[in-house]
Formats: structure tokens, sequence, C-alpha cells
């Protein structure tokens, strides 16, 4: 079985610092369709590290969705002259801000070192469907197997959770209720 | 949009539709499935309302069949669940004929699982982009 190696993984680094700055750029620019847009390019640049990771399910999925987030946003914000109101440094938040940071370190390095090393995962469960997951679903997607066989309990309640959330967006946004409300 | 916009709409819709058909049916064998599936469904309906407009675009689809295209969706998936329930008594199970690997018609109810989670999502992520983009604050159907 093949594994992903050191040196493959080498190739993500200027993947991740290109979205690193991203992620940095969103956030201070002022205006909001840049904003977005810097965005698109942090999601793109994820797609293309869960290919190199050997993920193509995953890459789809993360592609198609940031395509509509994306266009989700945009519309959203064209429209209108939307900016982030620009407040100064305050020097109480900025410390506070930096012994949260120093505390998600310290406890995060401990946290690092229980992992196993990179390219070398756990393999109690995933063994056994690798092994028997062909005979025993006759799927050759390995991820359908899991996600719709041995694991569909967990694709049902994901299911359940996606309509609760249209479910809610309906409610919120409903035309009717809001003009018979107006006239009584 | 301009005329540009909506011949190139016109021409490659039916091409995004097939693909997200395509994406779905294919779960089972190669990656893919049901969820990018119904992603890449509501996409090609979006890029026709972007294109054309609302008014053109809810006589295809409209919210009310949105509507119950995600709820038929979301019941055939629970439905597909409960038939191992009732015929084997245990939830989830596999009990359609696995056929040849590597095959169209193979591995039991996963295509179908498949189908049913992208009617599901492809109808409830039209319904979030109709409902966000098409909501005036007026209250104004």
């Amino acid at each position: 079985m093949e594994y992903i190696t050191l040196t493959e993984a080498d190739q993500l680094i200027p993947l991740l610092v290109f979205m690193i700055i991203g992620s940095i750029v969103a956030l201070e620019i002022d205006d909001m369709l840049s904003s977005v847009i810097a965005i698109g390019a942090v999601g793109v640049g994820v797609t293309i590290s869960f290919l190199i990771l050997k993920a193509p399910d995953l890459a789809i999925t993360q592609l198609v969705v940031e395509i509509l987030c994306l266009i989700l946003l945009v519309r959203a914000t064209i429209k209108r002259e939307m900016r982030f109101p620009r407040k100064h440094a305050d020097y109480l938040r900025i410390i506070s801000a930096l012994v949260l940071i120093f505390l998600f370190l310290v406890f995060s390095y401990s946290a690092l070192m229980g992992l196993p090393p990179f390219g070398m995962p756990i393999m109690k469960v995933a063994s056994e469907y690798i092994a028997r997951g062909i005979h025993e679903t006759g799927a050759t997607n390995m991820v359908a197997s899991v996600i719709l066989d041995y694991r569909g309990y967990d694709t049902l309640i994901e299911a359940s959770i996606l309509f609760t959330a249209v479910l809610g967006v309906s409610v919120v946004l409903r035309s009717v209720g809001r003009i018979r409300n107006e006239k009584s | 949009m301009t005329l540009i916009v909506k011949e190139v709409t016109r021409l490659t819709v039916g091409l995004i539709f097939l693909f997200g058909i395509y994406i779905m049916l294919h779960g089972h064998l190669t990656p893919g499935g049901g969820f990018a599936g119904g992603v890449i469904v509501a996409l090609s309906f979006i890029h026709m309302v972007l294109a054309y407009g609302g008014d053109f675009a809810t006589k295809k689809m409209n919210s009310r069949i949105a509507t119950i295209l995600e709820s038929l969706g979301g019941l055939m998936f629970l439905s597909l669940a409960l038939l191992g329930l009732i015929f084997a008594g245990v939830f989830f199970l596999n009990l359609l004929p696995k056929g040849m690997p590597f095959e169209l018609k193979s591995a039991g109810i996963i295509p179908l699982c498949n189908i049913a989670i992208c009617i599901k999502v492809g109808a409830g992520l039209f319904l979030v982009f109709t409902l966000l983009t098409m909501f005036k604050p007026g209250g104004d159907k």
C-alpha cells in the first residue's frame, strides 16, 4: 500500500504559504468584493492540496461547494457598498489575543506530539474496510462504500442537518407570513 | 446579461447538468458521489438564473417544486435505510445483489442512495440560492 511520502508533502508548503497570505488579505482588505475573491483563492488552494494528498473525492466536493459559496457571497456583496468599520488598535485586545495564541500553541504542541508520524496513519478499522470493502459492498470507490454502507448512519444524519439548514433559511426568508402580518 | 452570456449559457447548461448526473451515477465507481453531483446539478440551475434572470428560470424550477423534490429525496434516502430494517432487521443493510465490481449496476443500494442524496442536495441548495437572492426586504412577492 502506498502512502504519501514527506517529499510529496513538501509540494504543499508554497501552497500553504499562498493560502495563509490569501486569508490575511481577506481579513485585512477594505473592499468586501476583494475579500470574497481572496476567500475563493484560498478555497482553490485547499482543492489543490487535497489533490496532492490523493483525496480526489474531497477535492471534487470542495471545489464544487467553493464555487457555490463564491456565487452566493458575490451575489450578496456585489450590489451594496459594504465596508468593514475600521477600529483603532486597542492594547487590551492585542494583549489578550497574544495570550490566547500562546496558550493555543502550548496546548497544541502537546496534542500534535501524540499524532502518528506523517504518512503513516494508524489503520485499525480502515484496513478492514480496504481489505473487505469490494467483496462486501461491491463498490469500487472506497469512499462511497464507507459513507453509504459502513457509515450510512452518519450520512443520514448529515442529510438531515442539510434539510434543517434549508428549512431554517426558508422559514426566515418566507414571504407569505410577512404579507399576512402587514395586512392585519 | 448580454447576448454572449445568454448564448454560451444556452449551449453549456445542459452539459453541466449532464456532468452532474454522470458524477452522481458513477459515485460508487469513481470519485464523486451524490453530494458533489447534486451540487453540480444545482449549479446548472443557478447558472440559468444568473444568465437569464429569475423570472425565466422559475418557469423551469421554482421554489415550490424544489421544496417537494428535497423532501422526496430525504424520504427516499430514509426509506432505503428502513428497507434493511424491515426485511432483514438491520438498519442500512445492503440487501440488493452486489453484482460484479466495476460495473454500473453493482454495489446494491449504494447507487440508489447516491440518487436520493443528489435529488435532495441539488433541490436544497437551489432553494437556498433562490431564497437568498430573490428575497426582497419590502415583503412584496
